[in-house]
């Protein structure tokens, strides 16, 4: 292997390693914690049983309504979650050591994200079932093939959370560093977001509905435009966010 | 121009700011009056149609207001001196100001029009999530804490909202609209009365949001200098 090649891998390398080491760090907290998750899982269901009781779903559900509650639960429950996942690093001043380690800050970015992103997900995997069963089982016209209906859900699930946990991560660093903490962050990241909110909810909508993939394909283009240009871009101001505490 | 009035001294252009006031005086006078007598009537719509000369004027100063936050916040990061950071609240509360003027008079030409005060278009939602986005900004900037935090916290957030906003439209846009395109393809034709009584107010509004963000500006500076002078005092 030429010698240039071997240091662009090395380097690469080591990137990875240190956005991993960010992430095993934030999970192992988790393990031993195990704070967020039960909290975010509980928070989820409560919030299906008051939608169900609110607008009283029967076997004739409008596919549009239940895409919208789900993706309301999953985006309450996820700001729940990130809110928790910088306010745990301010404890006994443990976000100075994070920003002492010699790593650029947008790794620490990323490290985040990545751990963020796996809670969240991992938390509406456990709620996905649940949903399934209180709203969709016995609705008229439904179909729930593994491959027509369940894996685009989860894969649309997957995208949409890259999407609003990736403003959610970024400003939750934010609003806790303002006077008014945690009730700043929903308002920063709610107009933020819509796009994800439109097009998640279209295209689990026309998923549940049985469209051909030409229908929301469009939908899906935003979706991942909007994960690319908004993980790119809160990498990079990052670096402004944090650069110093003290005032 | 622009920003030699923003970012300098509050005294030393005072025969430009007089010739401003007069300039975007006299043309705001001519836009009133080409826009009642001028232009001819609406054939479908009628009279009300006039009011969408002033909705264009008030979209277009405040679509360069948010342009301007923008920009100021991009520079004030690179920065970091205190004038950019003053350059894009002042802009920013300009550009408030000029847009809820815009969903105001869009709302009045809409009722008789479509029949309808407000519906959710994507122009129409966009312009609400705007809106919306800027009114954040400005209670982030209330609620930031110290000088510079508030600064950079705002910045970054500025330049956030601006790149979502095409995002915005776009995901908004998959549903169909009805808000009407004056220009590009589907516009047709339009009487040359018409485009000139626009012309005058769009360039109208430009005078009037620049020499608003020069005296908004001058006050902030001279805020600043009282707060400092204060500081020292005790």
């Amino acid at each position: 292997m030429p010698g240039y090649l071997y240091v662009l891998r090395r380097k690469r390398e080591r990137t990875v390693s240190k956005i991993l080491l960010i992430f095993r760090k934030d999970l192992l907290v988790e393990w031993r914690s195990k704070q967020i998750f039960p909290t975010m899982f509980v928070f989820s269901l409560l919030l299906l049983l008051v939608f169900n009781v609110a607008f009283e779903f029967r076997s004739d559900v409008n596919f549009r309504t239940v895409s919208a509650v789900v993706w309301i639960t999953f985006i309450f429950s996820g700001l729940l979650a990130l809110g928790r996942s910088f306010s745990l690093e301010k404890e006994n001043n443990a976000f100075a050591f994070l920003l002492l380690t010699p790593v650029s800050r947008s790794y620490i970015y990323l490290g985040k994200l990545l751990s963020n992103v796996v809670m969240v997900l991992l938390s509406e995997l456990f709620i996905l079932p649940l949903f399934f069963l209180f709203f969709l089982f016995d609705a008229k016209g439904i179909s729930l093939s593994l491959t027509g209906a369940i894996l685009p859900f989860l894969g649309v699930t997957v995208l949409g959370t890259i999407g609003f946990v990736s403003l959610g991560t970024f400003f939750s660093s934010m609003a806790l560093n303002t006077k008014l903490r945690d009730m700043m962050l929903p308002l920063l990241v709610f107009p933020l977001i819509i796009p994800v909110v439109i097009t998640s909810v279209g295209i689990c909508s026309s998923i549940l509905e049985g469209r051909p993939f030409g229908y929301y394909a469009f939908s899906l283009q935003v979706l991942v435009s909007f994960d690319i240009i908004f993980v790119l871009l809160c990498s990079l101001l990052f670096e402004y966010l944090i650069e110093d505490s003290g005032d | 121009m622009l920003l030699r009035i923003a970012g300098t001294d509050p005294f030393s252009f005072k025969k430009m700011r007089k010739i401003l006031f007069f300039l975007t005086f006299a043309l705001m006078v001519l836009a009133t009056w080409m826009t009642l007598f001028y232009a001819p009537t609406e054939v479908v719509m009628g009279h009300v149609q006039r009011i969408f000369y002033f909705h264009m004027g008030t979209v277009w100063a405040a679509t360069v207001a948010f342009t301007v936050v923008f920009v100021a916040s991009i520079c004030y990061l690179v920065k970091e001196t205190a004038k950019w950071d003053t350059l894009a609240y002042c802009s920013a509360e300009i550009g408030m100001l000029l847009l809820t003027l815009t969903i105001i008079t869009g709302s009045i030409w809409a009722k008789p029009v479509w029949g309808t005060w407000w519906t959710w278009d994507p122009q129409l939602t966009t312009t609400f999530i705007l809106w919306v986005l800027y009114a954040v900004y400005l209670v982030l900037r209330s609620g930031a804490g110290g000088r510079g935090k508030k600064a950079r916290y705002s910045a970054i957030f500025a330049i956030i909202a601006y790149v979502d906003l095409p995002v915005v439209y776009v995901s908004a846009r998959i549903k169909r609209g009805i808000s009407p395109v004056v220009f590009g393809p589907g516009g047709g034709g339009i009487d040359p009365a018409m485009m000139h009584t626009l012309l005058v107010t769009l360039l109208g509004f430009t005078l009037l949001f620049i020499l608003l963000l020069g005296e908004r500006t001058r006050i902030m500076n001279m805020e600043n200098q009282l707060y400092a002078r204060g500081g020292r005092g005790g």
